[in-house]
């Protein structure tokens, strides 16, 4: 977790080595968690319900034991030790004050059970140790400085039942920060509050963090309260960690869509590498700062904040606008570009239908490379009806270009008003699902049925098991073109091999219309 | 087909406040059938009690039948009997039904509730049956007949298990699991959680569970009968004698309201009366 604002000592206080919780109906809370918390830290778990954030809190409390992995506190293994024997405490999502105790007696429930390892001197000046336990007064006099840390001073003698929520929640993080543990654990603690009395908390526990100088770790599924209050955010979904990193770093710099979705509002579009640091998305080309390979499918992430409106045609793409509302602070404002939308902010009054123009800063563009679902290339067709693409030649349906077209005897694309179309040359966009890729070994030529002429020749560079299948990416020489595709047989790296795709497979699309 | 007609105005019809005019039937009407039901059946008969415990067989009201019923040694002892069977019985409850209550409410052992469902069905069966079939079962095995106390109160712990059980599973089960982390997460282990905080948040089961026990112990005179080879005498029977064989209507009630007292005394002990204020606070 680099690049915190406040220098903390590199000191991990708790260390998650590949902690797996499997339950027992075989869903996995949490998949193989790998990171750490500095000590004195304020650390926030953020993510969806069902992400998994409670259960790792709950393991690093001791109530729910990892399947998998170990837990780490300042570098000795506690995996197995029970919850009663860590020096760590939690305040729960509904505050779990006892009901049959005044609120002295909740704050010092864990005063009462401690042994402390005292040191007298006897009259020859030896010394003596024994264990003990607290006495009454100096249990009182903590249990007072709690009651001041949390501004409850005077409520000793009241019941559970008489405190407001806010009150209760005060009674909890006393309770929990009486016994000096060497780690907060907080599990929503503000969830049952109203979001006037949240605010205030908020910044309350930010404030008693810094006091006490406790290591807090936090859960919350609220990215607003994850950002105001935390040195370091493990933004999580599905059992995985998806992004570790400040609130500026997960806001600015979010790893994936789930990360930019999740952290704020955004636009998310489809884009496609259209250059070095160019990428195509709302139908134009932008400049950005994020170098993907060329026609990489990715990800972009504008925040509304972040687009600029325009005068028509000033802009790098226009628009017109479809909503507007306003916001105190600002106008939220809704831009239809073709048929996607683009939500942004602005402090002038626009009407709804007025034409602008949209930029956005190159920094303000952020890029994340997709996970594959089909292989995307530019192609062109050749004069023998074939497609060219990713360094080789394949045959391919160019009747599926338009609607109902029928080739003549020479080989020109007939379409269904009777137009003819030469097609040599034509830019094609080609998609290959990841199914409908095979590849032959070429040292075994006799073998091949297919022309010789057609495929692509390249190297595996990589494979990946998925569970029941592998998924291999074979690279070419000449231009460095990858076909990415699943298989169930047994390849191995380095492997030079063919590439063949059904010619049903190949689907081209014009990149523009024909000029004709 | 409706006839076409012109629209000149539609508005939305304005219900007005209505006075309300002569009798007109409203919720707390509801309440009269339980009144009426309240005051024949409870009211009535307890007026009667009062009425004959206070009065002589010529109707004259006098104090008689109390001062009767404080001097008789053989009474007096059968009243202090009687406290001591249901004492011993109630106690005997609790240490047995407490850890089954506990486990069942816990483990997985009572997952769809058999295990639960196997303590309760004694409840349905006829109560003298059970009585008559469980003394032939000790006899059987040859515990029956040591002590005449000892039998009677085995037949009753026997019957009135359930009823222990039953309020301390209740509460048990829906114990909100978040005290026990929270205590053990305090530093508490499992017999300090169980001392501290599971006991403690059980009372209201524990004392309704006592209160279903104490109370019917004193006066359900079958089980004394059938375990006690008819030598034990308990309050219960003691009214009975006086109603049917004595024909002594006034001694009888003026014992009934003396172990009306009693109960109310040891529900206020137990905390019977304050139970829906423990339940009140997060329970």
């Amino acid at each position: 977790m680099a690049n915190n604002k406040k220098t903390y000592l590199d000191e991990h206080i708790i260390d998650l080595i590949g902690v797996t919780r499997q339950f027992e109906d075989g869903v996995i809370a949490v998949d193989n968690f790998n990171f750490y918390v500095r000590r004195g830290e304020f650390v926030t778990f953020l993510g969806p319900s069902g992400c998994g954030k409670t259960t790792t809190l709950r393991m690093i409390a001791g109530f729910d034991k990892p399947t998998e992995g170990k837990i780490m506190l300042n570098g000795v293994d506690i995996t197995a030790l029970p919850p009663y024997k860590r020096p760590i405490n939690t305040v729960f999502q509904k505050y779990a004050l006892f009901p049959h105790l005044n609120i002295f007696d909740n704050i010092a429930y864990g005063l009462k059970l401690r042994k402390v390892k005292a040191v007298y001197e006897d009259k020859d000046g030896k010394r003596i140790e024994r264990i003990e336990k607290l006495t009454k007064k100096e249990i009182a006099e903590k249990v007072k400085k709690a009651l001041k840390i949390v501004d409850l001073e005077g409520f000793e003698k009241r019941s559970v039942a008489t405190l407001s929520g806010g009150q209760q929640q005060r009674v909890a993080i006393a309770r929990a920060i009486v016994n000096e543990p060497q780690i907060l654990l907080l599990d929503e603690p503000l969830g049952a509050l109203d979001l006037k009395m949240r605010k205030e908390m908020q910044i309350e526990l930010k404030d008693m963090h810094k006091k006490l100088g406790i290591t807090f770790i936090y859960v919350t599924h609220d990215q607003e309260e994850a950002l105001t209050m935390s040195d370091t955010i493990v933004v999580m979904n599905d059992g995985a960690i998806q992004q570790i990193g400040t609130p500026e770093q997960i806001y600015n710099e979010p790893k994936n869509a789930f990360v930019a979705n999740f952290i704020g509002e955004s636009n998310i579009f489809s884009g496609t590498m259209a250059g070095d640091k160019k990428v195509r998305f709302l139908g134009k080309v932008f400049n950005c700062v994020d170098d993907f390979e060329k026609n990489q499918k990715v990800d972009v992430v504008v925040r509304p904040e972040d687009v600029e409106l325009t005068e028509v045609g000033k802009g790098t793409v226009d628009g017109v606008i479809t909503y507007s509302i306003f916001k105190g602070t600002h106008y939220e404002v809704v831009v239809k570009v073709g048929k996607s939308e683009i939500t942004t902010q602005t402090l002038k009054d626009v009407n709804v239908g007025d034409k602008v123009g949209i930029t956005v800063a190159p920094e303000e563009i952020h890029i994340m490379k997709k996970e594959i679902e089909s292989n995307v290339y530019d192609g062109y067709i050749t004069k023998d009806n074939t497609v060219c693409f990713g360094d080789g030649e394949f045959l391919c349906d160019v009747t599926t270009l338009y609607p109902n077209s029928t080739l003549d005897e020479e080989g020109y694309l007939i379409t269904e008003k009777g137009e003819k179309v030469d097609l040599v040359d034509v830019d094609v966009t080609v998609e290959v699902g990841l199914k409908d890729i095979t590849i032959e070994d070429v040292k075994h030529d006799s073998d091949i049925e297919y022309d010789d002429n057609y495929g692509a020749i390249g190297k595996i560079i990589q494979i990946i098991y998925k569970g029941d299948h592998y998924q291999l990416i074979v690279r070419t020489d000449e231009n460095e073109e990858d076909f990415v595709f699943d298989t169930e047989d047994t390849w191995n790296e380095g492997d030079i091999v063919r590439v063949l795709i059904k010619k049903e497979d190949i689907h081209v699309k014009l990149k523009q219309e024909i000029k004709r | 087909m409706r006839e076409e007609l012109k629209v000149i105005n539609k508005a939305p019809v304005v219900f007005e406040p209505t006075e309300k005019k002569g009798l007109r039937f409203s919720r707390k009407h509801l309440c009269i059938p339980y009144g009426v039901f309240l005051a024949c059946f409870v009211v009535l008969p307890l007026a009667l009690i009062v009425f004959y415990a206070f009065t002589d067989k010529d109707g004259g009201i006098s104090l008689d039948n109390f001062v009767r019923f404080f001097t008789n040694t053989t009474t007096l002892t059968t009243v202090i009997i009687s406290v001591l069977l249901a004492l011993a019985t109630t106690l005997i409850c609790l240490i047995l039904a407490y850890p089954v209550a506990y486990i069942l409410a816990r483990s997985n052992l009572n997952r769809g509730g058999t295990l639960l469902m196997l303590f309760i069905m004694p409840m349905w069966i006829n109560f003298v049956l059970r009585a008559m079939a469980m003394k032939d079962l000790l006899t059987l095995i040859g515990v029956f007949g040591w002590n005449n106390y000892v039998n009677v109160v085995i037949g009753m712990v026997y019957d009135y298990l359930p009823f222990m059980i039953l309020p301390i599973y209740s509460v048990l089960s829906k114990m909100d699991k978040s005290y026990l982390e929270a205590s053990k997460d305090l530093g508490a282990n499992a017999f300090q959680t169980l001392t501290r905080v599971t006991l403690p948040l059980s009372m209201p089961g524990i004392s309704s569970g006592i209160t279903m026990v104490f109370m019917p112990t004193m006066t359900c005179y079958v089980i004394s009968d059938t375990f006690g080879n008819g030598l034990i005498t308990i309050v219960g029977k003691l009214i009975d004698e006086q109603f049917t064989t004595f024909q002594n209507w006034n001694l009888g009630s003026a014992i009934a309201l003396v172990l009306l007292v009693i109960m109310l005394v040891s529900m206020w002990v137990t905390g019977g009366f304050k139970s829906e204020d423990i339940r009140g606070t997060n329970l």
